[in-house]
């Protein structure tokens, strides 16, 4: 291979910006076979694999890398599939660029392999040759119960049914996914072809699904004990949104990206009136935050016709949390990125409407804690954008109802539950990851915590005493 | 599929359901809701639960029609099945014996009031009731609010049935026949009334609580589209409420955000009139 050819990375098509920011059908397109070898092909293939060591749940990149270059990505999606249950997701929403493909070799002189566009072919081809159920384990006959249906719990469920277990999820909305369902939206992860596949795949395995159950009102955890289950996982999430704290947060128009996500993404407002949840058609939209959220917000209000969409964000461009290729994607569909801008006040008319909103100007100062350099405020620099919608994206809280309502459960200060390296919680027989232990994270990390959770599980079964001694 | 048992209009545009839901009926208390999706199409709405009978597992909605859901919801006959219902959500009412109690529903909120003051009478509470609407038609609950109140009054805005005038004027008059001797207030309907309720509870210091109805989407803290103001803070009904201290309630800010959708409501329910929906299936 040139060496030039070696360094540089096959582009993954995509719709046209001006096409894709008027619907929520996907951005990209996926490889075809004849470019996802190409890219294959680029890879070193190195024997100490750093890309594995960046991924969270190890997946052998290398390997599956391997068999797609060597024509057989369904034997790729497998091997997969050994370590990572769920790769059509991960393909697709993974933060690759500080992850598997932030320590690739090639990154030195060139471009990373793309492995999150390859590991979203092999589950492609996967899919379309028809995924096969694994043969059913021999049942074990122990009963676990999982809180939760996001990338935590489908995890957790999907390693523990393989092993035999008498799995059950409780999800509290109607359809399973968690995050994945109400809060990415269509235009990144499909729900019917690639979320809702993923629980059919479990379904297949032998996981039980109750929907519309809240854990801690409906059934409590300590009823699921009663009723016979050894062991729970609490994959709940960081369901509480975060307000500003500002004057006019409460005036009409103004969303959590959780409540503008869900009525969008759930309860497919966008599709009004056939579908008759309402969701508020801002013509100038502001997005608070610098998150994938916040750019998931930022599209989802293009495409649900607004004509300008700022999104203001209190540090620099540098320090974005969101995923290079959603902040990519903002931007190519006329995202209008406002800098070093910190919400101070929102304007409202006599009716209560948004009609703008005040922002402090900033600048970097020293690096805080988490090593990100402090935005200051600049002294008597204002700038206010008019604005008829404001969705504020800035963070969750976890939610309390668990903690509330099961004793024992150790909380920290910011009210995750408290967790060890084997994700045990203080109460015996319980077990918690994902968001709901690290706050607001991402969907491989939650991934990892559910897969290293389920082996503990399985571990505690087998010997209740010895796992809390 | 949660079956309707019974479905019956106990005034205009307001209908009573008892919907099967064993989970949510053995575990409810007073004060507590639901979230109920109707059909595929339809929004998740919030409904306080009347009533419950743990044994045959049901519990009882009061519906009033405003909107495309309520509408689905209500359309639905018995024999036929609600998609979804989930709770119970929401903090229980805090029961426990203060004495006296004036529980008080105006118009549809007589749905939510009943149960509360169920929840007192047994806690051994003298319960008085005021219960009213704009004319007779619209007295809801009026045999069962008598059955369980030591003393209930029933007021009408046209002085149709019972005493002429507003809920607020009958809790007037017992404030000052009592002296003020009343140990708690518990005001549910119409947010004017809830707050002229405040208003008047407030200049005599009588403890007074209030259930909100705010847009809900989830119903489990995830969304703050419920988001009040109480006391200075932004609290979630759903699950920091739905009672809450009536004198720390910012009204005028939720009536305000109650208003968010009212052209969009209206287009929905349009289109719900001239049938787009489906019925769940059997």
């Amino acid at each position: 291979m040139a060496k030039q050819e070696r360094f540089k990375r096959t582009p993954m098509p995509e719709r046209a910006p001006e096409e894709r920011r008027n619907d929520f059908m996907e951005v990209p397109l996926g490889y075809s076979t004849e470019l996802a070898v190409a890219e294959a092909s680029r890879c070193l293939q190195c024997k100490n694999s750093p890309c594995v060591a960046g991924c969270p749940v190890e997946i052998d990149i290398p390997g599956f890398i391997k068999l797609i270059r060597d024509g057989d990505p369904v034997a790729a999606a497998r091997h997969i599939k050994l370590t990572n249950t769920l790769p059509a997701i991960c393909g697709r929403v993974c933060p690759q660029e500080t992850q598997c493909e932030a320590v690739c070799v090639l990154a030195k002189k060139g471009a990373p392999i793309a492995i999150g566009n390859l590991e979203r072919f092999a589950a492609s081809m996967e899919a379309a040759a028809g995924v096969e159920t694994p043969p059913a384990a021999e049942p074990n006959g122990h009963k676990v119960a999982v809180v939760g249906s996001g990338p935590a719990g489908l995890t957790c469920a999907g390693e523990l049914a393989r092993r035999g277990y008498d799995v059950t999820i409780y999800e509290a909305f109607h359809v399973p996914g968690g995050v994945l369902v109400y809060g990415i939206p269509e235009f990144r992860l499909p729900k019917d072809e690639v979320v809702a596949a993923e629980v059919d795949f479990l379904r297949k395995l032998g996981v039980r699904f109750v929907l519309n159950t809240v854990i801690g009102r409906t059934v409590t955890i300590d009823e699921l004990f009663d009723r016979g289950v050894e062991a729970v996982f609490v994959g709940s999430g960081a369901g509480a949104p975060m307000f500003l704290d500002i004057p006019g947060e409460n005036a009409i128009g103004v969303y959590s990206a959780n409540e503008y996500l869900t009525r969008t993404n759930l309860m497919k407002a966008y599709r009004f009136p056939k579908f008759r949840t309402p969701i508020a058609r801002g013509k100038r939209v502001a997005v608070i935050g610098g998150g994938n959220v916040a750019m998931d917000s930022a599209r989802t209000a293009l495409r649900l016709g607004a004509d300008t969409v700022l999104l203001l964000y209190r540090r620099s461009e540098k320090e974005l949390p969101a995923r290079l290729a959603e902040i990519h994607h903002a931007r190519e569909e006329g995202v209008e990125f406002h800098l070093l801008v910190s919400p101070t006040r929102i304007l409202e008319d006599a009716e209560g409407r948004v009609t703008a909103i005040e922002c402090q100007k900033m600048e970097l100062g020293e690096p805080d804690d988490s090593g990100r350099r402090r935005p200051v405020p600049i002294d008597g620099a204002f700038e206010t954008f008019d604005v008829d919608l404001i969705v504020v994206a800035i963070g969750n809280r976890p939610n309390p109802l668990i903690p509330q309502t099961t004793d024992g459960l150790k909380i920290s200060r910011w009210g995750t539950i408290e967790v060890d390296d084997k994700f045990r919680t203080s109460r015996q027989g319980i077990f918690a990851g994902g968001d709901i232990v690290t706050g607001a994270a991402t969907v491989i990390e939650a991934m990892g915590a559910g897969r290293t959770a389920a082996r503990s599980i399985d571990e505690y079964v087998n010997d209740p005493e010895h796992l809390w001694k | 599929m949660h079956n309707v048992v019974s479905r019956d209009e106990i005034a205009p545009s307001v209908v009573r359901m008892v919907v099967e839901a064993p989970a949510v009926a053995s575990k409810r208390l007073p004060g507590q809701f639901v979230v109920v999706r109707p059909l595929e199409v339809s929004e998740r709405i919030p409904l306080t639960i009347v009533d419950s009978e743990p044994a045959s597992g049901t519990i009882t909605l009061i519906v009033q029609v405003v909107g495309a859901t309520t509408r689905e919801l209500t359309s639905i006959q018995p024999g036929e099945n609600i998609l979804d219902v989930v709770g119970p959500l929401g903090r229980p009412t805090h029961i426990e014996k203060f004495g006296r109690v004036v529980s008080i529903g105006g118009g549809v909120g007589t749905a939510v009031a009943f149960p509360i003051a169920k929840g007192m009478k047994e806690a051994g509470n003298e319960v008085w009731g005021v219960i009213g609407g704009r004319s007779r038609d619209f007295v809801i609950l009026e045999d069962e609010m008598r059955s369980l109140c030591d003393r209930l009054v029933v007021t009408t805005d046209d002085g149709s049935y019972g005493v002429k005038g507003f809920v607020t004027d009958a809790l007037r008059r017992l404030i000052e026949e009592t002296s003020g001797a009343i140990d708690l207030v518990l005001a549910v309907g119409p947010l004017p009334m809830m707050k002229a309720v405040s208003a008047l509870t407030r200049e005599h210091g009588i403890h007074t609580v209030v259930s909100l109805n705010p847009i809900m989407v989830d119903g489990t803290g995830m969304c703050g589209g419920c988001r009040v103001e109480v006391g200075g803070e932004i609290k979630f009904a759903c699950v920091d409420g739905p009672e809450f201290d009536a004198h720390l309630v910012d009204f005028d800010n939720l009536a305000k955000r109650l208003r968010a959708y009212h052209d969009m409501e209206q287009q929905a329910d349009h289109q719900c009139k001239i049938g787009l929906a489906t019925r769940n299936k059997q």
